[in-house]
């Protein structure tokens, strides 16, 4: 009899078979993953290298060479600040500095409440609009520092 | 009397405003009972001047901006969609100097037409080069663009038209064109405002390729950092298949060719064409041997181009209007027009296709009107994060692909990033070799250890240790990283690097910025 399958189960084999037929599916099984559970959980890189008919240590070696994917669940928001020349050349260093020190962690990390992931990203193409930033995907250009903080203050809503 | 406005939804236009404004002027439409029509066109690539909204009366367009929600209420005050006297209004579109002194080919509809929508395509001339390349047979097609003198957009300029001589001989069951949107260059975003601005065009390029090679399977490989990109080729993809430019038989012809998106996922080495193959098969983005061309060999071993949105979305053009009227454009080797991308400290950031050979200077001061901040030009980086750093002394470099390699440079994407004369030209150089550390691949040590080592000798120099020979040292490092990298990324930093170090000597013994405040 087979065991009932959990939570994590039913929903990533429905994206696996979303994918059936798709020729080399693995970065988009990986996106579809990540957009699913908010990361790409160890359990499903198995259950996807099964599917795939391809080791552990491939899959686990594709996840970790991009920047996108995480292993860890990340926060409620997603903050990304351009990093990149031409947001340097518009003050965007500082910018990354405030954000830094507003929400007390540093790029890469999320925040203790789990509301905020911050990221660093190298440009967005909005760089005759810089500095630049996105949040949840939603771009934000001419930033300065209250807006900043106005976008700081909405993640924590 | 309908009245149509145009509101872009460009992302760099939403990035500033441009959805609130959107809906402001839907309220006070309403409000007011006015009979409007709204158009979500993509940018013109005006971006100081976004939100730019125009209005079109009498079959004429008419500018304002930069528009705030705020303003709209004054402007329909003022008489809108006809308020000529507001201090937003910027009169007829197309006589803003900054458009008005520009060659658009490629970028002939960007901002102009509704952009899913084939019919006002087709209005705007579009589809009659993938009907004139129907009409040929594929080596007259391949002709053609050799003709034209097109050379790759995404940065290493190779001619279009021998790459896809070289896939149309090749021997294969099955052929692939690639689109490779990856855009990863800071200070670039032609790519972005094409795919939004003009999604059909890139669509018809490869089209047209697909005939040219006897390809029947295409990918578009746009960078995860372009959401609103990813969304607007989706829909463009499907608006094509309805229309048959794409699908089971391109426009009857009886070849078939179809699209897929795939998504990228935040590494800059997957723009190198042989790591976007290695990412589209969904394995690490490591950078290939060459050969086997891709050409020869490339997705799945299968045939394959990789063009860049740009080279794609210039063909139809050249297509429509033949080789040689592309080709009357330009200077030297570098034929037709190129959209120069101004970006970061500058006054009138944005867009301008030109053909080539404009000068640096008249490109960042005249087009450009010098920095936003309103401060002396210090530096430009031209071409982006593989590219070198000029002072003004070299701005008279023309825009062409060997005038700037005679120059120790490069124009790569086409991206100017515009730095006033508070930039840190030590800190620019270190963050070369940040980028590159972030950013190897990892197969080769000269890149993946050089780039690390060279961050921490930068750091050396910052601290004034020993700093001729740390200076020395990075040389060193830069000639190894040159010589011994498999691509650009690790041999290209060199550029940045020693640009910045050889043109501005005076910045190696600056002190830190949080130093030098105290
Ligand atoms: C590190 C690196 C990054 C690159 N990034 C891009 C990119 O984002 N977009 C692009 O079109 N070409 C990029 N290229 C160039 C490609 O390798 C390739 O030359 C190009 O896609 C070919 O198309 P084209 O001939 O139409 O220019 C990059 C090259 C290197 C070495
Ligand atoms: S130069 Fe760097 S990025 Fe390029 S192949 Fe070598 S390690 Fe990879
Ligand atoms: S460099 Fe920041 S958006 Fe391009």
């Amino acid at each position: 009899m087979p065991l009932p399958e959990t939570d994590l189960d039913a929903r990533l084999q429905a994206i696996l078979r979303a994918f059936e037929g798709v020729e080399a599916p693995l970065l988009e099984i990986l996106h579809a993953v990540q957009l699913e559970f908010g990361h790409v959980p160890e359990g499903a890189q198995r259950q996807i290298a099964e599917a795939l008919n391809l080791s552990r240590a491939e899959v686990h070696g594709v996840v970790s060479f991009y920047h996108d994917f995480r292993t860890e669940v990340g926060g409620r928001h997603d903050l990304k600040i351009c990093r990149a020349e031409a947001c340097q050349s518009m003050g965007g260093e500082a910018l990354a500095r405030q954000a830094r020190e507003a929400l007390g962690i540093d790029f890469g990390e999320t925040a203790a409440d789990g509301s905020v992931s911050l990221g660093s990203v190298y440009c967005l193409g909005l760089c005759a609009c810089a500095p630049a930033a996105m949040l949840d995907g939603t771009p934000v250009g001419r930033l300065d520092g209250p807006q900043l903080e106005a976008l700081i203050s909405e993640t924590r809503r | 009397m309908t009245v149509t406005i145009f509101v872009p939804d460009d992302s760099g236009a939403l990035a500033v405003g441009a959805e609130a404004v959107c809906d402001a002027i839907r309220r006070e439409s309403a409000t007011r009972g006015a009979d409007v029509r709204l158009v979500r066109n993509g940018s013109r690539g005006l971006y100081w001047l976004e939100p730019m909204v125009e209005v079109e009366i009498d079959g004429r367009r008419f500018a304002y901006g930069p528009v705030t929600p705020a303003d709209v209420a004054g402007l329909f005050d003022a008489g809108f969609p006809d308020a000529g006297s507001h201090p937003l209004s910027l009169g007829p579109t197309e006589d803003i100097p900054f458009l008005e002194r520009q060659t658009r080919l490629t970028f002939a509809r960007c901002g102009v037409i509704d952009p899913l929508s084939v019919a006002d395509y087709e209005r705007h001339g579009g589809l009659a080069g993938l009907r004139a390349a129907a009409a040929m047979n594929a080596s007259e097609i391949v002709e053609t663009v050799t003709a034209s003198g097109l050379r790759g957009r995404g940065g290493a300029g190779f001619p279009t038209g021998i790459k896809w001589k070289t896939v149309l001989e090749a021997k294969g069951a099955r052929k692939v064109i690639v689109c490779n949107a990856d855009e990863g260059d800071s200070g670039t975003f032609a790519d972005r405002m094409i795919m939004e601005g003009d999604p059909l065009v890139l669509i018809e390029g490869m089209a047209i390729a697909a005939l040219a090679t006897g390809a029947d399977q295409g990918f578009i490989y746009i960078r995860s950092e372009y959401p609103h990109a990813i969304a607007k080729i989706r829909r463009a993809l499907v608006a094509a298949r309805q229309s048959r430019m794409i699908g089971p038989s391109i426009l009857e012809s009886g070849h078939g060719f179809d699209i897929e998106v795939r998504v990228g996922a935040g590494a800059y080495v997957c723009g190198e064409e042989t790591s976007l193959l290695n990412s589209l098969e969904g394995k690490r983005g490591v950078v290939r041997a060459k050969p086997p061309l891709p050409a020869h060999h490339g997705f799945l071993g299968r045939p394959t181009v990789v063009n860049n949105v740009i080279s794609l979305a210039s063909v139809p053009v050249i297509l429509a209007k033949g080789a040689d009227h592309y080709r009357d454009f330009g200077m030297g080797r570098s034929r037709g027009t190129i959209p120069i991308q101004l970006a970061g400290n500058v006054r009138r950031g944005g867009l301008f296709e030109a053909a080539f050979g404009m000068t640096l200077g008249e490109i960042v001061d005249d087009i450009g009107g010098g920095t936003a901040s309103g401060r002396p030009v210090k530096a430009v980086q031209v071409g982006g994060p593989l590219g070198a750093y000029f002072p003004r002394s070299l701005f008279d470099t023309p825009f062409d692909y060997e005038a700037f390699a005679a120059r120790d440079g490069l124009i790569g994407h086409a991206g100017i990033v515009v730095f006033d004369d508070t930039a840190d030209m030590l800190a620019q150089a270190r963050f070369a070799f940040e980028f590159c550390a972030i950013e190897s691949c990892g197969k080769c040590t000269p890149c993946r250890i050089g780039a690390v080592r060279g961050a921490e000798t930068m750091d050396k120099i910052r601290r004034g240790e020993d700093v001729e020979a740390n200076t020395a040292l990075v040389a060193d490092l830069c000639n190894t990283m040159k010589f011994g990298s498999l691509c650009a990324l690790g041999g290209f930093t060199p550029y940045p690097v020693m640009s910045a170090l050889r043109h501005f000597p005076n910045d190696i013994g600056r002190k830190p910025a949080a130093e030098a405040a105290e």
